[in-house]
């Protein structure tokens, strides 16, 4: 079913074979790798490409380059899905990340021929695809059960009802990890979207191929329109725009590199946004997943009301 | 609609009323006559070797000259809370860090009356404030925190808390002391250490919240207060050996102190501005409502990060609540803080009065309607009638900016959308009030105002068990409950 994903079918891509007059051999069709905003897959609004390679150098696609308008129209994208996907039930949210878990199963086999072509070995990236499935998995089932670990009742002095509730942040700029294609993606962008939260993400700069790829799985798995958004291009480039953009709520930034976090955070003064940096994780690690992931996105509401008591104001709860 | 219109009722205040002053004695409060700086369990003198004067503001007269911090005392207060925490705290067993924030918050409430007294007398607010809320609150704030000292184990499950270590924190003028109690007890619980630096207009609690810290024997360095303007603030936020900034003030303030520490691992907190907007449905009990406007904007003179700034009314009730908000108005005693009877004491800075007063003239210019109570107020002293102004448009200033004084911007509003479009609509999230007679009416309200802090049918109350804390831009972190440890702790 994915034979025109064997690299060897790809390679020629750069030398453009022609093939012999009258050959029986099938001309694989080849995929234009595009980019994922609300909901659809245009090509970058700036026309530009970059190339993206093997370890060996040898020319796997020709990725967008993505563009500060590209930021801007994700951003607008993620913020319009913003209402709706926070507004959905914790459960069905559970449900949708559950469904992606099921669609990124059913094409299991493209994204290890994808991490392959990338450098992987095959068992290298079996175990990488299956820990990607079952990570969103991991995130479904937190939905609608991490709101019970850190929500809380305040037993104040005072005849209130006080509780304390965690709400999402909002629209979420997330820098992928740069060293995997596939399993640093889904670790940062599952917990960010299980909490209620939209985001927009720029991919692996080097390994950008199962980004694409995912919003795919995304885009079949009714999830909405603009909850998720994936952009490919140039790190340098982006990241000035994905930390100082005035909608933007928080960051999310998956690699150690201090100058990167240190105008990621100076940004961040601009509108107070919230700042998050995983910066040695090892995203194979089970240890890299927990309900505190989705906490880094979320804020803290607290409620009071007041209790009648007849007769005098004592504490109720 | 017929229950308000049954509710119409004035108020039976006699405006020609003149209580007999109840003024709390000033003979209780034990002033120095020059305050220096609290470093290593003792009080040193300055290097800098200046000193400023403290004044009251509702007489002008001077308190007491406070000792200025320069960047070489900033240094000897970091030094002196990292070798405490090195070599003291971070190994003192965390039950009995618990007996040393228990030992603090008993003597704050064996010293309520004079620090009640002092805090009145240094920052303008009515003493029925300071006594009936500002001191016990602190104290209370103690006394939930330290019993957390031994428990973090329970509050982050197979995560292992650890401290963070020395904590520069910084404090604003409107609630000195509590604001003190609200920093320093998370701080102890967690096993960090302190260099705390008060707001320069209001040092002379968190000195006194010194000589308590010293009769408790708490080990010297592991709370240092020094005092100070904005200079001493930016030493401490710059200062290479602090793990953490707590920092509560103003919006600008707290984007200046997020870009300064960027390029560090510092972790911050910053509680900054809001303009809150209290919402009236026309099924509220408008009585009870009015109250709550009362509270939410002229408490503490309006200096309060979360007050109620904005009024926003339903627009079939705007008329009644209007005049019962400006008949309520009237009754406000405004003046001598120290008075026992005085629901709006001193604006706390000439300074500020001038900022509120330049928002007075904005909110006119702007094309809105304002309305002050026909009240005497001290000839000496920074005093402000209470106000408000009507007619005004989502985009004025006065709608948009942080005044923080007894100013309230009224809009109205026609559906449950509009309210909440309304109430959001501005750069901060802080706090929202909302009333309503109607439960579902009001979950759908609390769920969608962008705010950390929700009152549903109540305005203004806090409690240590209670996080606090902002969306947007007024600031990250919570302070208070469960959720105020975390601020503190590498989880």
């Amino acid at each position: 079913m994915f034979k025109e994903f064997k690299p060897e079918q790809r390679t020629p891509n750069t030398k453009h074979q022609t093939t012999k007059i009258m050959s029986t051999k099938r001309l694989s069709v080849l995929k234009t790798y595009k980019i994922y905003i609300g909901g659809q897959f245009p090509r970058t609004e700036s026309g530009r490409y970059y190339t993206a390679s093997n370890p060996k150098g040898e020319h796997l696609a020709n990725m967008c380059m993505c563009s500060r308008k590209d930021v801007r129209d994700a951003i607008v994208a993620a913020r319009g899905a913003f209402g709706a996907w926070s507004g959905r039930a914790a459960f069905n949210r559970g449900q949708i990340l559950y469904r992606i878990a099921e669609m990124l199963e059913g094409r299991k086999a493209q994204f290890i021929e994808e991490l392959i072509m990338q450098g992987s070995s095959k068992k290298a990236a079996e175990k990488e695809v299956n820990l990607s499935i079952d990570r969103l998995i991991y995130y479904s089932g937190w939905c609608d059960k991490y709101q019970q670990i850190f929500s809380s009742v305040n037993p104040v002095a005072s005849a209130h009802f006080n509780f304390s509730v965690l709400e999402p942040m909002g629209v979420v700029t997330i820098v992928a990890p740069q060293h995997s294609s596939l399993i640093g993606l889904v670790s940062v962008v599952a917990p960010v979207i299980a909490g209620g939260n939209t985001c927009v993400i720029l991919a692996a700069e080097t390994k950008p191929l199962c980004a694409v790829t995912f919003a795919e799985v995304l885009n079949s798995s009714d999830l909405s329109a603009g909850v998720v958004n994936i952009l490919t291009g140039k790190l340098a480039e982006l990241l000035p725009h994905l930390s100082n953009h005035m909608d933007v709520n928080a960051v999310c930034f998956s690699e150690s590199d201090a100058t990167a976090i240190k105008m990621i955070k100076e940004n961040a003064a601009v509108n107070v946004k919230r700042t998050s940096f995983y910066e040695n994780e090892k995203w194979m690690d089970d240890n890299t997943q927990s309900p505190y992931f989705i906490n880094d996105f979320q804020e803290v509401k607290t409620t009071w009301h007041p209790i009648e008591n007849i007769g005098g104001a004592k504490a109720g709860y | 609609m017929s229950a308000t219109k049954k509710n119409t009722l004035k108020l039976k205040f006699d405006s020609s009323r003149n209580l007999a002053p109840a003024p709390e004695s000033k003979s209780v409060a034990k002033i120095a006559d020059r305050y220096d700086l609290f470093i290593n369990g003792k009080f040193e003198k300055p290097s800098s070797k200046k000193y400023f004067d403290t004044i009251n503001p509702a007489t002008e007269e001077k308190l007491s000259v406070v000792a200025e911090a320069n960047a070489a005392d900033v240094n000897n207060a970091v030094a002196a809370a990292r070798t405490a925490y090195e070599k003291q705290w971070k190994k003192t067993a965390p039950k009995e860090r618990a007996k040393y924030i228990y030992r603090i918050a008993r003597l704050i409430q064996e010293h309520a009356r004079e620090l009640a007294v002092i805090e009145t007398l240094d920052g303008g607010k009515p003493i029925r404030e300071s006594r009936d809320f500002d001191v016990p609150t602190a104290a209370n704030h103690f006394f939930y925190y330290a019993g957390w000292a031994d428990k973090l184990d329970y509050a982050f499950p197979n995560r292992n808390p650890q401290p963070l270590g020395v904590a520069g924190q910084i404090i604003p003028w409107n609630f000195p002391l509590l604001m003190a109690a609200w920093k320093i007890a998370p701080a102890l619980a967690t096993g960090n250490t302190v260099v705390l630096k008060p707001a320069e207009t209001t040092s002379l609690t968190a000195l006194k919240l010194a000589e308590i810290i010293q009769e408790a024997d708490l080990p010297p360095g592991v709370v240092n207060i020094i005092t100070g303007a904005g200079t001493t603030g930016a030493a401490l936020v710059n200062h290479p050996d602090i793990n953490k900034i707590a920092f509560t003030g103003s919006t600008e303030v707290g984007k200046m102190i997020q870009k300064a520490i960027a390029g560090t691992n510092k972790k911050a907190t910053l509680e900054l501005g809001g303009k809150a907007a209290n919402i009236i449905f026309e099924d509220a009990p408008l009585d009870q409502a009015v109250e709550g406007i009362i509270n939410g904007i002229f408490f503490n003179q309006g200096h309060v990060c979360c007050a109620g700034s904005r009024l926003l009314v339903q627009e079939s009730v705007y008329k009644i609540v209007l005049q019962k908000l400006k008949d309520r108005m009237e009754t406000l005693i405004v003046g001598d803080p120290m008075d026992k009877n005085t629901d709006i004491g001193a604006i706390n800075s000439k300074q500020q009065l001038d900022v509120i007063n330049k928002y007075l003239k904005i909110g006119q210019q702007e094309g809105a309607e304002m309305f002050q109570i026909n009240c005497n107020i001290p000839k000496k002293g920074f005093f402000c009638r209470p106000t408000i102004f009507t007619n005004v448009a989502q985009s004025n200033r006065i709608a948009q900016e942080e005044i923080f004084g007894p100013v309230l911007a009224i809009q109205t509003f026609r559906t449950e959308d509009e309210a909440i479009e309304k109430a959001n609509n501005t750069p901060f999230g802080l706090s929202a009030g909302v009333w309503t007679n109607k439960g579902s009416k009001m979950f759908n309200m609390t769920s969608k105002l962008k705010a950390g802090v929700i009152w549903a049918n109540t305005y203004n109350k806090f409690d240590p068990v209670s996080p606090f804390g902002g969306y947007k831009e007024s600031g990250f972190g919570r302070e208070g409950g469960l959720h105020g440890l975390g601020a503190y702790l590498k989880v």
